[in-house]
């Protein structure tokens, strides 16, 4: 126990300590920007990666995984923040950390396998473009000096990390064009402009919203769609973090952390977030690999949001959205063209539904279960398909089936025999097939029936062992 | 003479003509051993691992990308072995050969042009610049 402690915290403590600084520096923007996306206070996503960043250093399954504010989470929870309004948002956050914590208990991270990859593939990349969809009102046609600035960030974004890695392109993006900005008086549109910014640490309160069965009407439905997408980012976080690393880690553990510090970040007035892609492959490149680093991206956040409070309300809007369309170009899975091309035409279809259906709903939640059910229904009908063919020897006939005979096959199953023989001796032989329930063993009932009627024998062979145990058990034409 | 080989492959084309280089060197010399290092890049693991269903799938994809340099090495019963290390690859493989104590590394290179490189960066030169032992860039 000491030992991993000793691990998971101090064993890399230079690197950590450094690595987590450029985290808190990359964060700052994010945070501030994810916060307008979800319509609240920069100070309610500033928070929220404070106290999720803290939190999960102490309680997450992943050791160097960086969570916050997410643009998944802001996406989400817009709707509800545009009617109801930020009170709500926080009731909803914590109830998305206790439906996490359950799912976490209740171990239901095993299921995450049964999210195909083109779901996933979609998910990413439906998240990439509402990003980018959410930046348009703030920059199209508002005015030059708004293009201008966010041809400049994106300039500064894409090009200066080639010369200069020590400080992160898009925190030097925001303070040199700010200030360019306020000496050069600019007339641009701010961050102050969309909402007003208090500088102090987060205090616990309680939501002021009634606490009756009507809240929570309008709060679960959003809480479930938050619980699931942060646990589907948090989860494909902690994969790509393993694989970087070359290390395991717990995802259930992960799952009841999120849960955790979605929980208590609500009580402090924050939004709900989830791990972050991009941040942890940051922390992982800058060589960031235990607890520590994760802390101390938490506490120099803190340290920073009360430094920079009366600068956050400066930041010109399109130096946010230049960095946005950053996020969002480094969130999308440019490989998917060439998935598209290549992968079976099935995968295509489900991750262009997937894609098509949140871009259409706006809810990324939406898109997920139709691409699982939609993928489920092509697995079903590939799996379902079944040949019987048919030959003659010397003697016998034969009918050699080849698939899975179980509910959905059974139809074809049956209607691939010709039953107008008579006086044959046939064989059905299942070597390269296998029965599966029930239904299946009704339709090798029904056939053998039905061959008999006409005085044909009939023998089944070749059954793997459990396939002939359940034609032993259920069967009736054996019993006669 | 050359007792330890690094040759680092990606399972491109170009790697693959970089382990006929190594091969004809260490077939000259008794007792030479190749130490044969695969990178998975830190910038490639995010698209990797969402295009893989599961680890298991993307440890297997991996292997197979070293399975034609195996081979060609063992055709020629040369001592072997194989790594897989994760980082960025022109650093990582710089840092390995230092840690093998190699004596030399051989490295397939893309021919990019100019431009080519400034953009995607060249792994090869890379290691060419920085290495501390002598570098066989293969075309």
């Amino acid at each position: 126990m000491v030992e991993k402690i000793k691990r998971e915290w101090f064993s890399n403590i230079r690197a950590d300590i450094l690595a987590g600084t450029v985290v808190a520096l990359a964060l700052i923007p994010e945070a501030i920007a994810f916060s307008i996306i979800a319509g609240v206070d920069p100070m309610v996503g500033l928070y929220a990666s404070f106290c999720i960043v803290v939190i999960i250093a102490f309680v997450g399954g992943r050791p160097g995984m960086i969570s916050a504010a997410t643009g998944a989470m802001a996406l989400v929870m817009a709707p509800l923040v545009r009617e109801h309004g930020l009170d709500y948002l926080l009731v909803a956050t914590v109830l998305t950390g206790i439906i996490q914590l359950l799912f976490g208990i209740f171990k239901v991270s095993r299921f995450m396998k049964f999210i195909p990859r083109a779901v996933m593939i979609g998910f990413v990349n439906a998240l990439a473009i509402l990003i980018f969809m959410a930046q348009v009102p703030h920059f199209i046609g508002i005015s030059n000096m708004t293009y201008l600035f966010v041809a400049i960030t994106l300039a500064i974004v894409y090009i200066l990390p080639r010369f200069f890695k020590a400080i992160p392109a898009p925190l030097i993006a925001i303070v040199v064009l700010t200030s360019v900005a306020l000496y050069a008086n600019i007339d641009l549109r701010s961050v102050g402009d969309l909402g007003a910014i208090t500088r102090s640490l987060p205090e616990f309160f309680i939501p002021n919203v009634p606490l009756t069965f009507e809240t929570l009407a309008i709060v679960f439905p959003f809480s479930l769609a938050l619980a699931i997408v942060g646990l589907l980012e948090s989860l494909l976080t902690a994969s790509i973090v393993d694989d970087m690393t070359d290390t395991e880690s717990d995802k259930n553990r992960e799952a009841r952390g999120q849960g955790i510090a979605n929980i208590v970040t609500g009580f402090f007035g924050g939004m709900a977030g989830c791990a972050m892609i991009g941040q942890s492959v940051i922390n992982v490149k800058s060589g960031g690999r235990g607890r520590l680093s994760t802390l101390t991206a938490g506490a120099l956040l803190m340290f920073l949001i009360i430094v920079l409070g009366n600068l956050v309300v400066q930041i010109p809007m399109p130096v946010l959205v230049g960095i946005m369309i950053m996020v969002s170009i480094g969130t999308f899975d440019w490989s998917s063209f060439t998935y598209l091309r290549k992968a079976p035409k099935a995968d295509a279809i489900v991750m262009l539904v997937t894609v098509g259906i949140v871009v259409a709903t706006n809810d990324l939640s939406k898109g997920v279960f139709a691409g699982v059910i939609l993928s489920a229904i092509f697995f079903v009908a590939k799996i379902s398909k079944l040949k019987v063919k048919e030959h003659h020897d010397n003697k016998h006939l034969i009918f050699k089936v080849d698939g899975q005979l179980f509910f959905a096959s059974t139809e074809d199953f049956i209607a691939s025999f010709d039953f107008s023989v008579e006086n044959e001796d046939i064989i059905i032989d299942f070597s390269n097939a296998r029965i599966w329930d029930d239904s299946a063993v009704g339709a090798v009932d029904k056939v053998v029936m039905k061959y008999r009627e006409k005085n044909n024998r009939v023998t089944i062979k070749d059954l793997d062992t459990s396939s002939q145990k359940l034609l032993n058990e259920l069967a009736v034409y054996n019993k006669g | 003479m050359y007792k330890t080989i690094l040759l680092a492959v990606d399972g491109s084309e170009n790697s693959l003509r970089a382990t006929d280089e190594a091969v004809k060197i260490a077939s000259l010399i008794p007792d030479c051993q190749i130490v044969v290092v695969f990178v998975a890049d830190f910038s490639k693991s995010k698209n990797e691992i969402l295009h893989a269903q599961g680890k298991e799938e993307l440890e297997y994809a991996r292997r197979k990308k070293m399975l034609p340099v195996e081979e060609k090495i063992n055709s020629k019963n040369i001592n072997y072995q194989l790594k897989i290390l994760r980082g960025n690859p022109g650093p990582t493989i710089i840092e390995h050969a230092d840690q093998e104590k190699a004596d030399m590394v051989v490295i397939g290179s893309r021919g990019l042009n100019t431009l080519q490189e400034m953009v995607l960066g060249s792994v090869s030169h890379e290691v060419m610049k920085n290495a501390n032992c002598p570098v066989l860039i293969v075309k």
